[in-house]
């Protein structure tokens, strides 16, 4: 059988429901861990078409340089936009940005090793998570503003900005305790 | 207008690619004098494309794009065929339909707008090759014309199947031969326009795309008439140069010889009476508009 999604206050890693709280433990360790920890922003927010589009873009942008100030040499931390869900193969530049209709070529380009996305619609999240997992071993998260996704390792739902400044709170309070996979052979993503 | 909302959120900008911030900086969405013009002034709504060098439809693409009165509050609906290479790279509103069906698309879609987005203007353009149109969505086309649904069905004519290797199609020239159609075409040109006056259509054009500013002038006028009145249509011929046996700089001639008033694509061109009446009076606005600018100009100097 398939995997539940998460009743609100809830998330699930690897499809088992636990307490959001263990979630933001467990996001910040694997971003904290991760050789290229990515966020994948989408259109929901790196669009301002409303206010809280704008907020959360704050937000994000919060959590990316704190990740910047907590990760150990080696790491390298990115912030890829995924600005629309045209299918622009094979024109797209990895380096810039990332696409839901092969969103494996962002992730094997740059080595990312752990993603989060966050602000895309949820039939693309799903399609492009779908394939991260088929085709690569980056960890995947997904901050879901609906009801979470069963195609990310872990899903936290009902998105928001507190949630996601929440998440940089945890980044910066595991800070120093966690041990990156800098000399792993497996890490970053493979196909 | 939701030209507001083609804003991109100030801490998130620097990492945009360049095409989405020149998109926000110099594109013109929501200017309303915009046309082909405009095309090396500004930030066009096509950003690179994959057709074959030289491809005609390259060039109807981009003066098409750029005459849009309303991109910003445009769905176009495209249909299988060397068109549906170029949507991935076309910044406005688009969706794909199975091969044919673009017309039964547009239809819902058309009607689904004016239920969801009451006060606001939103227009639907069709933009499907001559297999989709004439041949496997005939029925389609035909029955939104017949209902009078309100969109511009445009068909890049390009007398054949081009990016399946050169079959016959309908809108085939008599006598053609194609690389897999080695016979010869058997029977005449399907006449679209004709028939597209007779179902219904207030606005039809057969063209070539050799002079943008035609492109312009008609694709307007397609426009604002299927928004107030009913169904238009244009069919632009963007001949394949490849299928025909032609150089990549060579599409632009090919297009000039078959407009000659003797040949296949002399312009045509059909106007219902209550179309007429409103482009008389889009012209008088556009009169008074041009009057008061001038006025307001010498009053400045």
């Amino acid at each position: 059988m398939g995997i539940c999604l998460p009743n609100p206050g809830e998330a699930h890693i690897n499809g088992v429901i636990v307490p959001e709280e263990k979630a933001y433990e467990e996001a910040a360790k694997q971003f904290l861990m991760a050789k290229v920890p990515t966020i994948f922003p989408g259109p929901l927010v790196l669009w301002a078409w409303n206010e809280k589009a704008a907020k959360k873009a704050t937000a994000i942008r919060h959590l990316y340089n704190t990740l910047k100030e907590c990760v150990q040499p080696g790491q390298t931390p990115m912030l890829i936009p995924m600005p629309d869900y045209r299918p622009k193969y094979p024109k797209i530049n990895p380096e810039v940005e990332i696409n839901p209709n092969h969103p494996n070529l962002t992730i094997w380009h740059n080595k990312i090793d752990c993603c989060m996305f966050v602000g895309v619609h949820c039939h693309q999240a799903n399609l492009a998570l779908k394939i991260i997992r088929g085709g690569t071993s980056c960890y995947t998260v997904a901050m879901c503003a609906q009801a979470g996704h069963e195609d990310a390792m872990l899903s936290f739902r009902d998105a928001s900005v507190e949630k996601i400044m929440k998440l940089a709170e945890w980044v910066r309070k595991l800070k120093g305790t966690v041990q990156p996979r800098l000399t792993s052979a497996k890490s970053g993503a493979s196909n | 207008m939701s030209k507001e909302r083609i804003k991109i959120s100030e801490d998130l900008y620097d990492i945009m690619p360049s095409d989405y911030q020149d998109l926000v900086k110099s594109a013109t969405y929501g200017k309303e004098d915009r046309g082909w013009k405009d095309i090396g002034n500004s930030k066009e709504l096509i950003e690179q494309h994959s057709l074959c060098a030289g491809c005609p439809e390259s060039m109807a693409f981009r003066y098409i794009l750029a005459s849009l009165p309303n991109p910003e509050d445009t769905v176009m609906v495209g249909s299988t065929g060397c068109t549906s290479l170029v949507f991935p790279m076309v910044a406005v509103h688009n969706i794909h339909s199975l091969f044919g069906n673009q017309n039964a698309i547009a239809s819902g879609l058309k009607r689904a707008l004016s239920v969801r987005f009451p006060g606001r203007t939103k227009d639907v353009v069709v933009l499907a090759g001559d297999g989709a149109t004439v041949d496997i969505g005939l029925d389609m086309t035909l029955q939104a014309w017949f209902r009078q649904e309100k969109f511009t069905t445009i068909c890049f004519d390009n007398e054949l199947y081009a990016n399946t290797g050169g079959q016959e199609s309908g809108l085939m020239q008599k006598g053609f031969v194609a690389k897999m159609a080695p016979v010869g075409k058997l029977f005449d040109k399907v006449r679209l326009p004709e028939i597209a006056r007779e179902s219904g259509c207030h606005y039809v054009v057969q063209c070539t795309v050799s002079k943008p500013s035609l492109i312009e002038k008609v694709v307007r006028n397609a426009v604002m008439i299927s928004r107030e009145i009913g169904p238009t249509y244009l069919q632009l011929y963007t001949p394949c140069i490849l299928e025909i046996g032609k150089n990549s700089m060579e599409g632009l001639q090919e297009m000039r010889d078959s407009e000659k008033p003797t040949e296949r694509f002399a312009y045509k061109e059909y106007i219902s009476e209550p179309a007429k009446q409103l482009l008389a009076e889009m012209a008088a606005k556009d009169k008074e508009k041009k009057a008061a600018a001038k006025q307001l100009a010498s009053q400045g100097a």
